[in-house]
């Protein structure tokens, strides 16, 4: 069974982002970025099916600026098989919506066949946590998102899912769509030698056109502003005083 | 214009809170229906039509929709949602599920979590993990939209809506439930609680974690959780606060042992009040707190919790 693996470039999750001066965006201009840390744990995932002998290949794609290529680079350094870019952005700050890149990745899976699509539950740049369950409408395939354990049970799939109240545990035909929670795995790092190997790997670049796919926005940003500021706290010195605080507060 | 809101339903009991705050936030946009979908949803169904706003209430019963599985959940909306401008929902991990789906079966984007409604077509969300609000404009025909009920007051109960019974969509039969592993708790849930008290790493141990316990509940406050405290095993995933965890805004939030990463600064810091108690003074949740203690918890959480007797 072939394993696609949807990854994002995204701002590093580390970095406390700036809002750009005229209102317009994040400021994304000389930031770190890296691969969206839900992806990560699904290339994981994807390679452990590997490693279990349930994948035969793993497939890493990226939708996004040229530069993306690195972020599909280090999928293939952590054990993807092969990658593909599908340059949709001139610009960093141009987010491609989720149902875009749905329609683009619906495109990819017909033309790969995988049987199964393991993507990150949400990009922690636009927090949108849509993208699975979009792919999975327009392909009419089950779905599984916010999973924490993944079991491949022939033409099916046990998933056991991170609900408000708890657990879920569902059963999905496959081919399927499962989103990864934070709580599946522990990504691996990619070594040196793994990383100079992953440069020799395919890695196929293609456009929304070669799809014919419409990437133009259905929501257009309007302004993007600082939340509101918390005026500044104090420090007390005692619990006595933080009681009395509290009390002055009428939190308590 | 008419809106159409999936109410929040467990084991055929209404999450009344949630579905109370989204419809505060329907309100804005139109006529408010509310869909109480499930494998039993009547009882929900008739608590939902009691809340204030509500115009008409739709019950879906049918063994197909029990534990609203997204495949049978999301025909259902989209088979009704010709008559609808908005097809709104709370921002729960049942919504979040679902109403995707609805919106890419519908051929539009979903607006997640909108923390405001400006108009009928433009809306607030949060974004980079709260560190960015986007004022958002859809051309969309229909707008799916979850709301992020931390951001809304729930509306009251007292009207008496219409009930009428539906059927459900056709089955796709793609998936089934198997179980539910519920965290049994007495304690008020998480988003809606008026109190919380969350622990981190510094807590320590699991054991421990009963300090931060004993506190909530001489509050009557729900207990939450940082990423670190639940990937160390200290306390359940359900009790997480951040970005990929629960968002909540109660009047007082007490932090114990949290450093205050960008990550759960997100889940907490529309609260009315923060309380941080944490032995290092450069933590950064001290730059949110409204009032910190410098010292060390499993000193200062004991003396709090008797000095609240």
């Amino acid at each position: 069974m072939k394993v696609l693996v949807p990854v994002k470039r995204v701002i590093d999750y580390n970095v406390k982002v700036r809002v750009k001066a005229d209102s317009s965006g994040v400021d994304l201009a000389n930031v770190k970025m890296s691969m969206n840390p839900f992806d990560e744990i699904a290339v994981e995932e994807a390679i452990r099916l590997k490693e279990k002998g349930t994948a035969s290949e793993v497939v890493a794609v990226s939708i996004g600026v040229k530069q993306a290529q690195e972020t599909l680079r280090t999928a293939l350094a952590m054990g993807a098989d092969r990658a593909i870019l599908i340059n949709a952005a001139d610009d960093v700050h141009t987010d491609i919506e989720p149902l875009a890149v749905a329609k683009l990745l619906a495109k990819v899976v017909e033309e790969e066949q995988p049987g199964l699509v393991l993507c990150g539950k949400q990009a922690i740049d636009n927090d949108m946590n849509a993208t699975g369950q979009m792919l999975s409408a327009l392909l009419g395939w089950s779905q599984a998102t916010f999973a924490s354990e993944v079991e491949i049970e022939g033409e099916r799939a046990k998933v056991t899912r991170e609900v408000d109240g708890g657990l879920q545990t569902v059963s999905v035909n496959l081919p399927s769509i499962i989103s990864v929670d934070l709580r599946l795995n522990e990504p691996r790092y990619a070594s040196l030698p793994n990383i100079m190997k992953a440069k020799k790997k395919p890695l196929d670049e293609k456009t929304p056109a070669d799809y014919g796919v419409d990437v133009s926005p259905r929501l257009t940003v309007v302004e993007t502003k600082e939340p509101s500021e918390r005026a500044a706290g104090i420090k007390v010195g005692s619990v006595d005083e933080l009681v009395e605080k509290l009390k002055e507060a009428g939190a308590v | 214009m008419a809106v159409l809101l999936l109410a929040e339903v467990t084991d055929g009991a209404l999450a009344l809170d949630a579905t109370a705050k989204a419809v505060t936030a329907a309100q804005a946009l139109g006529d408010v229906t509310v869909l109480a979908a499930g494998s039993s949803a009547a009882a929900a169904g008739a608590e939902a039509a009691k809340i204030d706003g509500v115009a008409k209430v739709m019950v879906a019963e049918d063994a197909s929709l029990g534990h609203r599985l997204a495949e049978p959940t999301a025909a259902l909306i989209a088979g009704l949602a010709s008559d609808y401008s908005h097809i709104v929902a709370p921002a729960t991990t049942d919504a979040k599920n679902i109403l995707p789906r609805v919106a890419a079966l519908l051929d539009v984007m979903v607006l997640s979590d909108v923390s405001a409604v400006v108009d009928a077509d433009t809306f607030e969300r949060p974004i980079y993990a709260g560190n960015a609000i986007q004022v958002v404009k859809s051309s969309d025909a229909k707008k799916v939209i979850t709301f992020r009920t931390a951001g809304f007051d729930a509306a009251g109960a007292g009207a008496e809506a219409p009930v009428e019974t539906i059927s459900a969509a056709e089955n796709p039969g793609l998936s089934e439930w198997i179980e539910d592993k519920v965290a049994e708790s007495d304690r008020p849930e998480l988003t809606s609680a008026g109190v919380v008290v969350s622990g981190g790493r510094g807590v320590g141990s699991e054991e421990d974690f009963a300090i931060i316990e004993k506190l909530a509940d001489k509050l009557g406050a729900a207990v939450g959780a940082s990423r670190a405290a639940v990937d160390s095993g200290f306390a359940p995933n359900d009790w997480q606060v951040g970005q990929t965890g629960k968002v909540v805004a109660p009047e007082l939030y007490i932090a114990v042992g949290i450093s205050g990463a960008i990550q759960h600064l997100a889940g907490m810091k529309d609260s009315k009040i923060i309380v941080a108690i944490n032995k290092d003074e450069e933590a950064p949740i001290f730059q949110v707190a409204d009032f910190g203690l410098v010292a060390d918890l499993f000193e200062a959480v004991p003396a709090l919790t008797e000095k609240l007797s």
